[in-house]
């Protein structure tokens, strides 16, 4: 089925099947950033944006983002680049391969929470597993970021 | 590996039932977290987002969840924080991370029964009515009992009432699955004592409610109102928990989650 | 200036931390940290071609079965298949999947594909095809009789089981290492040092316990993958997710039956190892396929695969018998263990002599001590290398009886250990080095100035025992010590080549291989140390088995010690000929110049030769002498680094559930080369070994089915499961290790387990020697406490 979206402010027409999921879509068409880590929704590594709501990838199905507004890291890397940079600062930037869906959600969560606190940052993070850094590194990274004492 | 071989966005509920009708291999889609864990080898998909079954209604008398509403909804409905003592929210926001809450639908989490769910332990403890396409409205706690051949979830409806409520839920890892799940609802003297993930589906502890209405809810009463409830109701193992392990939290639980709604 | 030539290692020593560095002990940022955060398209399946064929594998759904016969004729038949491949077309000799120097100490026990099936998951045929969607219809259609045989599922009861895992005679082992295929025995081990039965017999106290440590999974994010071609010349190239691309090699011409010289192994950029991918589970698949059918092909395995066949930490159980006087003098230990290797040995004897060999160094003060036992193999996943590789299991039963020896005194645990430690400048004959009669001597060891300072963060004083926070809640505190090793002693080793570039900038080329843990920015701080220069005019290159110099891979926490030390006898082999080139093209003798980093020069510094344009003038014709420095390096010993840890939880008494509140670290990993990437190592470890300790268990069913194959089921830590983490460095120095460095990557998970164990105890007096410590164990000995 071909569907119209917009990925990161492009128009895009993508020929997709009813039982193609999003994040093997993206690969597809070349988003090589969006990385799958499990295949039951559980660790956030697909994250991407749909009209500017962090969503699991892996877990949409293609055919339901007809109309929508896509984005992933590629579409968003001046902000990235700001926030890796307080991540790698920190060491906290290890195997790499959860950070484009880390980095989704946490852009989405400065957009969306209004001066959080470290229990609501670690909150709307959870979905999101790291198995090399321990988190900490990471916590640090998004309170300086944010500015959060 | 989930396959689907068509595709369909009905404009109305009857046109999407006489298609879920057409195949037994015909389904509609919720927010397809769990579908997609199955073999599945769907016809046709049907996709409700056109029907615009995506809000929070707060009337008079109820409030009213359209089935595809998302559990990060539920979470963030400034109503819903503030109705029932806010154990909506607090029964979604374990549920998986953002991104999953973004795409797990009410209706599918309703309507696929599953035991495992936080929602429908805290939903069951509520005045809650499911509204289903063909068979019209039924209470939840029917529907969770007998489930539904065919048909649609449209919406569900909580009566407003000027409840206390209070969730409790056992968890080993925070992004795991509840080993055990509590809900507590009292209105006036009115209780529903609601637990969940034994590990099959939420039930019910009619007795124990009886039991806590007539007392005076001493300290003592309250915890033979918890082991009533845990007496009543059945548990099972799996790999989360014994049955015994299951029991001994149940009753404790239960009596904290009564104790915060005295 | 960097003073060349050996002795400055002995310098800095001498001098303490007056010597001033440049790069090294700088929280220097990773060098590819803000391009692999930013989602570049740099791993294995970013870079893979889209017309590989796509490899499925139909995997057994027995845990012990033979295949009676195999029908691939319907399946071979769906348009798109390439080639299907079973037991009957590969070659039938042995081999092992273990990432491991020549000769391997694993047992050659498998066959790409094999009559027999071993575990559920083991592989019975290849199937490739144009696409995922082909080859998984195809699957489908390969039709499979078995002859299902009893399976042995309990390695308790491995031993002397009447079905025997291996019943094929060609196994090939290349040493001796006890095994007694009948008895499902892949490999037994003894060490005893001293009598310890006479201790003892004559020690005042007692302690005999029986721990068990489970199977864990090391769910690394990136899961298996790799993909092959063949080049220009016909030879077969694979990129793979390794950590091990020379041992790849091998491993491939091996069971390809092709020499090395056919074979080309790159390794990309890595998302996560923790030693899984020190063994080589899924690089031979491609291979074949590409060889059968001249295409480019791949595999990538799917979480299920990657939690269900491929391998896991070894579950042990281990019974520790101490003997200790009134005082806690510790006289003699005792551990009798059994591993369970699963259906092929991996790692099998290493593993397993491992969990002896490093942890009782730790007690040197025991007359007598004794590590033995048996690793038995069972119908179930291979076990494998897994971060900590038996230390981690070892630590978690001695560390535990250490404390329970201490509660059975009264005394307190930091205590017991300040009286029994080992301190630098002591010997011990299990330390690796020793030889008979001549036992090797600690040159590092900060452990105890590691206690100290745990003490005081966790703020032991005022928390130890326990503190009561409501009628339901108690919080306590415990700890537990460890050690690891840096390379494996006279056996691994490791080259790096540095090339002087045209425009004065050099290349780094290594075999080793940063999974994520910083390991070439740290190998590109000790080049740049050596060659007074900036982390910018380093590059490095890294793995290319075509290109790279021999590295064993970054594995028995390795890289920074043993390819350090080999970083700096390159760079120091640069320095010496850019200072040999420079003083020729000056005209003066080496005497009597200079190198700074910049500049070549005379000693007043009037006669000069910039570093660029001595690059530019050595590869041109004039000078016809491009510079390549070059060093190889293999440790004698295996310096082991410490860590103290410290564990508060709070326990719910009706619940049994357990909040990890704080846990404290303090790391001598010798110079810490970057404070930042250590940190991290230490904070990504420990937050393993607290998922190892309460919510991570490999579960079979009762027919040998794993169930915590998905993230559902297994339960790695979220960021909510953690509490607190403080991780601080006592720096000792060590003068075999790269200006003073030991390692770091292992240790870190090893104190977590026992530390909350003995919290837990201390919190509510319950024991829970059977990991992970879940709440259920701790209310059902909580409920036994009250009904004693």
């Amino acid at each position: 089925m071909k569907i119209k979206v917009i990925i990161n402010n492009q128009n895009m027409e993508l020929d997709v099947a009813y039982d193609e999921f999003l994040a093997d879509t993206l690969r597809r068409y070349g988003f090589l950033s969006v990385k799958k880590g499990c295949d039951t929704g559980s660790c956030g590594l697909c994250t991407v944006w749909v009209d500017d709501k962090p969503v699991l990838s892996c877990a949409t199905l293609s055919v339901r983002i007809n109309g929508k507004k896509i984005t992933t890291i590629e579409g968003v890397q001046k902000e990235a680049k700001e926030f890796a940079e307080y991540l790698v600062n920190e060491g906290a930037e290890q195997c790499g391969f959860c950070s484009p869906g880390f980095i989704m959600t946490v852009l989405a969560m400065k957009r969306e929470l209004q001066n959080p606190t470290v229990e609501e940052i670690t909150h709307y993070l959870t979905g999101n597993l790291c198995r090399c850094t321990g988190y900490m590194g990471q916590l640090r990274a998004v309170k300086k970021y944010l500015g959060v004492v | 590996m989930l396959t689907i071989k068509d595709y369909v966005l009905p404009k109305t509920l009857e046109e999407a039932y006489t298609i879920l009708n057409l195949n037994k291999n015909n389904a509609i889609l919720g927010g397809c977290a769990f579908l997609r864990l199955g073999s599945k080898q769907i016809e046709t998909a049907i996709d409700l987002s056109d029907l615009a079954l995506k809000y929070i209604n707060e009337k008079d008398n109820q409030i009213e969840i359209g089935a595809m509403t998302t559990l990060r909804e539920i979470e963030t409905s400034p109503v819903l924080q503030k109705k029932f003592s806010g154990i909506l929210p607090e029964s979604v926001k374990n549920v998986g991370g953002v991104q999953l809450r973004n795409i797990v639908t009410v209706g599918g989490t309703v309507y696929s029964r599953y035991g495992f769910s936080d929602l429908n332990t805290a939903l069951l403890s509520l005045d809650t009515d499911v509204v289903l396409h063909r068979k019209g409205r039924i209470s939840l706690e029917e529907f969770l009992e007998k489930g539904a051949q065919k048909d649609i979830l449209e919406k569900i409806i909580i009566r407003k009432t000027k409840c206390q409520a209070s969730f409790k839920m056992m968890r080993n890892s925070a992004a795991d699955y509840a080993i055990l799940n509590v809900a507590v609802s009292k209105n006036d003297n009115d209780w529903k004592i609601a637990v969940g993930a034994r590990p099959q589906r939420a039930k019910i502890a009619k007795e124990a409610g009886k039991y806590l209405a007539g007392s005076k809810k001493t300290n003592e009463e309250i915890e033979e109102a918890a082991v009533i409830a845990t007496k009543e109701l059945a548990f099972g193992s799996n790999t989360r928990g014994s049955k015994e392990y299951r029991e001994s939290i149940c009753k404790v639980l239960v009596k904290r989650a009564i104790m915060e709604v005295i | 200036m960097y003073r060349v030539y050996g002795a400055a290692k002995g310098c800095q020593k001498i001098l303490g931390g007056s010597v001033k560095m440049r790069v090294i002990n700088k929280a220097i940022p990773k060098i590819d940290g803000i391009d692999i955060a930013t989602g570049k398209a740099v791993y294995t399946d970013d870079l893979s071609s889209n017309n590989a064929l796509v490899i499925k594998i139909l995997r057994s759904p027995h845990a012990f079965a033979r295949i009676k016969s195999i029908n691939t004729e319907r399946a071979q038949e769906v348009p798109g298949v390439e080639c299907i491949l079973t037991y009957k077309d590969v070659p039938g000799v042995r081999f092992t999947l273990a990432g491991q120097s020549y000769p391997e100490p694993s047992p050659y026990d498998r066959l790409i594909l094999d009559e027999y099936v071993r575990y559920v998951g083991d592989e019975v045929a290849i199937i490739a095809a144009v696409d995922e969607k082909t080859a998984l219809k195809a699957l489908k259609l390969v039709e499979v009789e078995y002859e299902v045989f009893e399976p042995v599922l309990d390695f308790e009861e491995a031993e002397g089981h009447p079905s025997i895992v291996h019943t094929e005679d060609d196994i090939h082992l290349n040493m001796d290492i006890g095994m007694n295929r009948e008895k499902n025995i892949a490999s037994s081990y003894k060490l005893e040092i001293g009598d310890v039965d006479s201790e003892l017999a004559e020690s005042d106290i007692i302690v005999e316990k029986t721990y068990y440590t489970q199977a864990q999974a090391h769910a690394m994010m990136e899961t298996y993958r790799a993909f092959s071609y063949l080049d220009h010349n016909g030879r077969l190239t694979i990129v793979s997710s390794t950590q091990i691309p020379f041992h790849v090699r091998g491993i491939v011409a091996r069971a390809l039956q092709i020499p090395q010289s056919k074979v080309r192994v790159i390794k990309p950029r890595i998302g996560g190892g923790f030693g899984g991918k020190q063994t080589a589970s899924v690089e031979i698949f491609p291979a074949l396929v590409t060889l059968k059918t001249g295409k480019p092909a791949k595999i990538i395995y799917d979480r299920k695969e990657t939690f269900s066949s491929t391998t896991s930490r070894h579950a042990m159980r281990i019974t520790v018998k101490l003997g200790a006087d009134k005082e806690g003098n510790i006289k003699a230990i005792d551990m009798q263990a059994l591993s369970d290797t699963g259906a092929y040995g991996e790692h099998a004897p290493t593993v397993f002599s491992v969990a002896g060999h490093k942890t009782l160094p730790l007690y040197n003060k025991a007359q007598a001590v004794r590590y033995m036992g048996n690793v038995v193999y069972t119908n179930k996943m291979p076990a494998g290398a897994l971060r900590g590789y038996g230390v981690t299991q070892g630590t978690f039963a001695l560390e535990s009886a250490i404390n329970e020896l201490a509660a059975e005194l009264n005394m307190d645990p930091v205590v017991i250990r300040e009286k029994n430690i080992i301190k630098e400048g002591e010997t011990n004959p299990i330390l690796e080095g020793s030889k008979d009669g001549n036992p090797a001597a600690l040159e590092s060891c900060a452990l105890e100035s590691c206690i100290k300072k745990g003490k005081e963060l966790i703020r032991w004083h005022e928390k130890y025992p326990r503190k009561v926070i409501s009628d339901t809640k108690v919080r306590g505190v415990g700890m537990a010590i460890t050690m690891q090793g840096s390379g494996i002693g006279g056996i691994d080793t490791a080259s790096a080549v540095i090339k002087l570039n045209n425009d004065g900038f050099y290349t780094l080329l290594l075999g080793s291989t940063d999974m994520g843990t910083g390991s070439d920015t740290i190998l590109a701080q000790i080049a740049a140390e050596v060659l007074d220069t900036t982390m910018d005019r380093i590059i490095i290159h890294a793995a290319d088995t075509d290109i790279s110099p021999y590295d064993t891979g970054s594995y028995a926490s390795s890289t920074a010690y043993v390819t350090g030390n080999a970083v700096i006898k390159a760079a120091e082999d640069m320095r010496k000929k850019i200072v040999g080139s420079g003083a020729k093209l000056l005209g003066l003798s080496e005497k009597e110049v200079e190198f700074d980093g910049e500049f070549i020069k005379n000693i007043n510094g009037k006669q000069k030769l910039s570093l660029n344009e001595l690059a530019q003038r050595l590869i041109s014709g004039e000078g016809k002498n491009q510079l390549i420095g070059m060093g190889t390096f293999g440790g004698e010993t295996s310096p082991p680094p410490f860590v103290a840890g410290f564990a508060e939880v709070e326990v719910d008494k009706e619940t049994g559930k357990i909040d990890l509140i704080n846990y404290v670290a303090v790391v001598d990993c010798g110079t810490v080369i970057n404070p930042n990437l250590a940190r991290i190592q230490a904070e990504g470890g420990l937050v393993q070994g607290i998922g190892l300790a309460m919510y991570e268990d490999v579960q079979y069913s009762e027919r040998g089915k794993m169930n915590s194959n998905t993230f559902m089921q297994y339960k790695i830590p979220c960021r909510k499961d953690i509490g607190k983490i403080t991780v601080s460095f006592e720096s000792s120095y060590e003068p075999t290790g790269p200006f003073g460095a030991k390692s770091i990557g292992e240790v870190v998970i090893n104190t977590p387990a026992p530390a909350i164990a003995n919290a837990v105890y201390n919190a509510v007096g319950v024991n829970v020697r059977k990991l992970p410590i879940t709440p259920e164990k701790v209310l059902k000995g909580i409920m036994e406490l009250i009904s004693e």
